[in-house]
């Protein structure tokens, strides 16, 4: 198992890191997905309650300079991107009437 | 009662001229009508791949599938400022010349020289054929006879255009007066870039009709705001500032009070808290110090969004808070397509901008789905032809001139045809 550690100060947001520490938006997305309602609202509670912190060390430093635990970190918070809309607007993990539509991303960032 | 003045004549379809009744959307139905509109329109119009930040050095190339026109092209940069487009076919028994593992999958890369994995015939980048496995025993031959077949293909603005029509008027003709006011706009500031690809089931100019018109955005995408900001948004409907056709192109012009809004209790959480969301992020780079004259057509002090159509299936949405999303809509049959969407931010200059715009793609990418999904339900239940007639408000205008620019080509294409003969 990888950890996946993330910067001094952070350590409560550790426990959320095997889940949703993903380098990738459609895998962000594929996680959403699998996971219950309970467990996206408990990452979402845990990380929307220290965003602040997290906002002001991102905005430290450009992206290339972020160290390996800062990438966890933005990685963390590009998850937190994906779960806001199951938590804050659609109440399920599903965008609603998407039916079988589906997409694929052919070019993103590599940070 | 308007929010925004329309022209003189009480209606924007009035004023350009089009007709008001009921439209028939037989043309997106009907498969001999596509066939038309492959001939017409994908082999004769300028059709753009994207732009030359994605071929970074001499050498880059990509691959791209074109099934409306049937061909496959590669683009490649071929010198410090040559971009060459060829079929992507060997002269020498006809194998596809670039692909990797499955040959129907587009590819991307870099290279000296394009070999073909059948029997080994090389081409260097400007085409012409370099090298030819026992050359010796060939009939009478001349490498320089045979040369990759080129495609045309033209510049603008750092967008690449291919054209499959050997006597097309050059692209800045096709352009038109319109879109060339885009002229000076910085798109090659715009570096940061996403991609995303989705199988539609409908025919590709329903997608462009979702996007150019934003009737559907209060009710369809109601509840991406908050429950009572969402009711007030469906009450006020939707407006455009501008619409615009220029021959077979056209704009919709929109406000940009979301972005930020003017109460931040309106949006989600998250939105309040990264200052992005369905329309992008809040705060601007700064990196446009004038405006071209193409944007804000209105000159509206609430401008946030312009929606260019570049017919027949490229659209570029510039927005007043510096972003750019392109869409391409490639039809692999008469009821279905390929969307691209692609989105240019300039480089985030933090790890905080780069949440910024993960944000606004995650969001971008929630919009598609309903979308997309939308669209297949208004094909299924056309082809039931249950009805055929159908009324279109003012705010759709370019829907009706979207279908009737379309129809327009495949009869004026039948016509030259029949003249022909």
């Amino acid at each position: 198992m990888t950890t996946h550690v993330l910067p001094a100060g952070f350590e409560d947001l550790q426990p959320f890191t095997e889940q949703w520490v993903l380098p990738d938006q459609r895998a962000r997305y594929l996680a959403r997905l699998d996971a219950s309602m309970d467990d996206l609202q408990a990452f979402y509670d845990a990380t929307m309650d220290r965003i602040d912190d997290v906002l002001a060390y991102l905005e430290q430093y450009p992206v290339d300079e972020l160290s390996d635990e800062g990438i966890n970190l933005l990685w963390l918070y590009c998850a937190l991107c994906n779960v806001s809309f199951p938590i804050e607007v659609w109440r399920q993990q599903r965008v609603p009437d998407s039916g079988a539509a589906d997409w694929t991303a052919l070019v993103l960032p590599a940070l | 009662m308007p929010h925004f003045p329309k022209p003189a004549e009480g209606t924007w379809t009035e004023h350009y001229g089009i007709d008001t009744k009921p439209v028939s959307y037989q043309d997106s139905i009907s498969p001999e009508h596509y066939e038309l509109e492959r001939d017409a329109i994908f082999r004769r119009t300028w059709l753009n791949l994207g732009r030359i930040e994605q071929l970074k050095r001499v050498g880059s190339y990509f691959t791209k599938e074109i099934a409306a026109a049937g061909a496959s092209v590669v683009v490649v940069r071929a010198g410090a400022d040559e971009y060459r487009a060829f079929y992507n076919i060997c002269r020498h028994r006809g194998n596809k010349l670039v692909w990797q593992d499955f040959p129907n999958e587009e590819v991307s890369g870099s290279c000296r020289a394009f070999t073909c994995k059948y029997h080994g015939w090389e081409y260097n980048l400007e085409g012409d054929l370099q090298f030819v496995q026992q050359e010796e025993e060939f009939f009478d031959f001349d490498k320089a006879d045979w040369p990759l077949r080129s495609v045309r293909l033209e510049v603008w603005e750092g967008w690449i255009f291919v054209n499959f029509d050997d006597d097309a008027a050059p692209l800045t003709d096709y352009l038109g007066t319109m879109l060339r006011k885009l002229e000076g706009y910085p798109f090659h500031e715009f570096s940061q870039v996403y991609k995303y690809r989705a199988e539609v089931g409908s025919n590709w100019k329903l997608f462009i009709d979702a996007f150019t018109e934003f009737y559907h955005a209060p009710i369809l995408h109601g509840r991406q705001a908050v429950e009572e900001e969402s009711r007030k948004l469906a009450g006020y409907g939707y407006e455009a500032l501008w619409y615009e056709v220029d021959g077979p192109h056209n704009v919709v012009s929109s406000w940009g009070g979301m972005s930020p809004p003017k109460d931040e209790s309106m949006v989600k959480p998250i939105e309040r808290k990264l200052r992005a969301g369905l329309f992008g992020p809040w705060d601007s780079p700064d990196v446009v110090p004038e405006l071209p004259s193409g944007l804000n057509p209105a000159h509206h002090r609430a401008w946030g969004e312009d929606s260019f159509l570049f017919f027949p299936n490229f659209m570029i949405l510039i927005w007043e808070r510096q972003w750019i999303l392109t869409y391409h809509y490639w039809p692999t049959s008469h009821n279905t397509h390929i969307f691209e969407g692609t989105a240019y931010f300039v480089p985030p200059k933090n790890g905080r901008e780069r949440l910024t715009q993960e944000l606004s793609m995650v969001t971008f990418v929630e919009y598609a789905l309903q979308d997309a999904n939308t669209l297949e339900a208004t094909q299924t239940m056309l082809e039931t032809q249950a009805i055929t007639e159908f009324p279109l408000c003012d705010q759709e205008i370019l829907l009706r001139h979207l279908h009737a620019t379309a129809r327009q080509y495949v009869a004026d294409y039948a016509n030259t045809k029949a003249g022909a003969k």
